[in-house]
């Protein structure tokens, strides 16, 4: 045997081989495999056509067929008409909806494989997490602002104000409800598990948000619960902008601890501590977790 | 290029490793060493802790005991260094259905931090490696299970890694797809120097490699080239068809001195030459004898000599049960 082998002779059609190398890991690498993550939530929500169409029939129905159904029994509340009060109830109807569904995309990726592929990159698991949240708060806040045409077609009173402070609200609220069900979905193994959950979770969190109704004069127990409700730190900003439009703000519900009545921007920062914890709370099980 | 040592370098070495579920021992302590550049096999049948020790060496599962480094880096303390020089292609399918073909390889490449400016060549190489290119912008759901494993063996090879992890490449393939995987595997090595650690239930895959271990119930059993081990069995098997099994058994027993047994329907024997044997066979049993065959040494005849038991009738028994024995 000769010391050297000959080298193979080089095909001209063919280039040479490209042999990229792997970067070590770094702040870079993490907010790389953020952006990945985030970018395939993106392509499954776009290229999803029955999940848009389902996630906007719902809040429609809401809207138009309860909405007219009750504004006739109800004709005003908190001085707008019931349908423009039952509007940003409905807006978080349909962004909790698609913040669960993008959080129920943990136990799926797990359940078809997918999620293997992910956990053996060089990329930190906290990452993996982060970029799957964006993802959730993007399609959301998408989805909510369809949801504005919607209401605007509806009768529901716009401004430019009003247009910028929902989006910006919405990303708020988006992060921190898909954080939630993340934080839910790396504590199940399967998906009927997950989808059992949800139920058990979304509804009540739903009825107790003042979504449907103002949060006054309730029994003392169901006012705890609608106080611990995070979703009741997400309906109160979205009514008070959209009551804005109509110069009724100063009428829109709030929330109150006590005689203390939690202003919006300390709306706001309750639910973004509630999506620190729960993003806590899924990255600890999910880093933890053999694949 | 590093310089030529005496030793040759290893990309995997395994000590004392051992994993434990809680109530399986998967695998219970094993030790042996990949050398960089070659093919090596894991042969055993289902349950026989295969995939454990992928997951350990891939670093998506902690031993319980014992070390092992890849690539030159613990896959215990260094566990990004590993991931960046491995690529893994798991035994049960873990595409994105949803995507194209070309979609999960850019995932894929993304996620590793290939340079922008390489990452659409090097797709474009690795799916015309296995047949995949003219398909890129199929969605994956529709490919066969063929397709799909040839893609992930693509996928695998975005990041160039210096060792490429296959569990059971093979499985479930018709013989055409089976072939070809085996031929990118030997193109693999001739061309890009990878190291290749694969696993197998298959006895006839096993041979193409350059060495293997066979494992059976979280164990080595033995280790080498797959001929050597064939050699050191130093037996051929014999297989005779009789009008009468029990019979020709004890003949087997008093006239002959062999232990013989019914292994995949007919009886079954080791002998050191066999043509030899097979007039003293006729002379000799007392019943008529429907056919005689007579093999030279095979890997199973290997895991029998190691295990006392084939790998079929291994793999027909739980694997759990055994291995909590
Ligand atoms: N996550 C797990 N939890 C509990 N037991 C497991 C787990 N993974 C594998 N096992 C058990 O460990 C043993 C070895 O499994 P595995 O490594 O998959 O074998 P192989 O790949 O050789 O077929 C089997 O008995 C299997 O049931
Ligand atoms: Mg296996």
């Amino acid at each position: 045997m000769s010391a050297v082998a000959p080298r193979e002779p080089r095909d001209s059609s063919r280039p040479v081989v490209v042999v990229p190398r792997v970067p070590s890991a770094s702040l870079a690498s993490d907010l790389r495999a953020i952006k990945v993550v985030w970018h395939r939530e993106l392509l499954r929500f776009v290229k999803d056509r029955p999940r848009l169409i389902a996630g906007l029939a719902q809040p429609v129905l809401y809207l138009f067929v309860m909405g007219t159904g009750l504004s006739a029994m109800v004709p005003s509340t908190s001085g707008v008409p019931f349908r423009t009060f039952l509007f940003p109830g409905v807006l978080c109807m349909a962004i909790l909806f698609s913040c669960f569904f993008s959080a129920g995309s943990l136990v799926w990726d797990r359940e078809l494989g997918f999620m293997r592929e992910m956990m053996v990159a060089p990329v930190r698991r906290g990452a993996i997490l982060l970029g799957k949240c964006l993802g959730g708060t993007t399609v959301g806040t998408i989805q909510g602002m369809i949801l504005m045409v919607i209401g605007a077609i509806g009768g529901v009173p716009m401004s430019l104000e009003l247009v910028v402070t929902i989006f910006l609200e919405l990303l708020v609220i988006c992060f921190a409800i898909t954080a939630f069900g993340l934080a839910l979905a790396a504590h199940v193994r399967s998906i009927q598990a997950f989808m059992a959950l949800m139920q058990m979770v979304l509804l009540p969190m739903f009825f107790a948000s003042g979504a449907l109704y103002p949060l006054s004069g309730l029994p003392a127990w169901l006012e705890v619960l609608t106080r611990l409700d995070p979703l009741s730190y997400a309906v109160a900003p979205l009514r008070h902008a959209v009551l804005g439009a109509s110069g009724k703000a100063a009428l829109a519900p709030m929330v109150t601890w006590g005689s203390f009545v939690v202003p919006i921007w300390l709306d706001l920062v309750v639910i973004a501590a509630y999506a620190l914890v729960a993003l806590a709370v899924a990255r600890r099980r999910f880093a933890r977790e053999d694949a | 290029m590093p310089p030529e040592t005496a030793e040759p370098r290893r990309a995997i070495v395994v000590r004392g490793l051992e994993k434990r579920y809680a109530d399986v021992h998967a695998v219970r302590g094993i030790d042996f060493e990949v050398r960089a550049g070659e093919v090596f096999g894991f042969l055993g049948p289902n349950g026989a802790g295969k995939s454990t020790t992928i997951s350990i060496l891939c670093t998506l599962a902690s031993p319980t005991a014992g070390s092992a480094t890849v690539a030159g880096h613990d896959v215990v303390r260094e566990r990004d260094d590993v991931r960046r020089n491995i690529g893994l292609v798991f035994q049960e399918t873990t595409l994105d259905d949803y995507l194209t073909a070309h979609r999960n390889l850019v995932f894929h490449g993304e996620l590793y931090g290939v340079p922008k400016a390489v990452l659409g060549e090097r797709i474009e190489q690795v799916m015309t490696m296995v047949g995949l290119w003219d398909r890129r912008d199929s969605v994956v759901a529709t490919f066969s299970g063929g397709m799909k494993r040839r893609l992930e063996i693509a996928r695998g090879l975005v990041h160039a890694p210096n060792v490429l992890f296959l569990d059971e490449p093979t499985i479930g393939l018709d013989p055409q797809t089976r072939s070809s995987i085996w031929a990118y595997i030997r193109e693999l090595r001739a061309r890009h120097q990878i190291t290749v650690f694969l696993t197998t239930h298959y006895m006839d895959e096993a041979e193409n490699c350059d060495r293997i271990a066979i494992i059976d119930a979280g164990r080595i059993v033995a280790e080498g080239a797959p001929e050597s081990l064939k050699a050191a069995v130093g037996k051929d098997r014999v297989q005779v068809r009789t009008a009468d099994d029990d019979v020709a058994i004890v003949a087997l027993k008093e006239k002959l001195g062999v232990d013989a047994r019914v292994h995949d329907g007919a009886i079954t024997f080791a002998v050191a030459s066999g043509e030899e044997f097979v007039p003293r066979l006729f002379a000799e049993l007392p019943i008529a004898i429907r056919s005689v065959s007579v093999a030279r040494p095979s890997l199973d005849d290997v895991f029998l000599s190691f295990t006392g038991t084939t790998m079929r009738d291994a793999a027909a028994r739980p694997g759990e049960a055994r291995a909590r024995r």
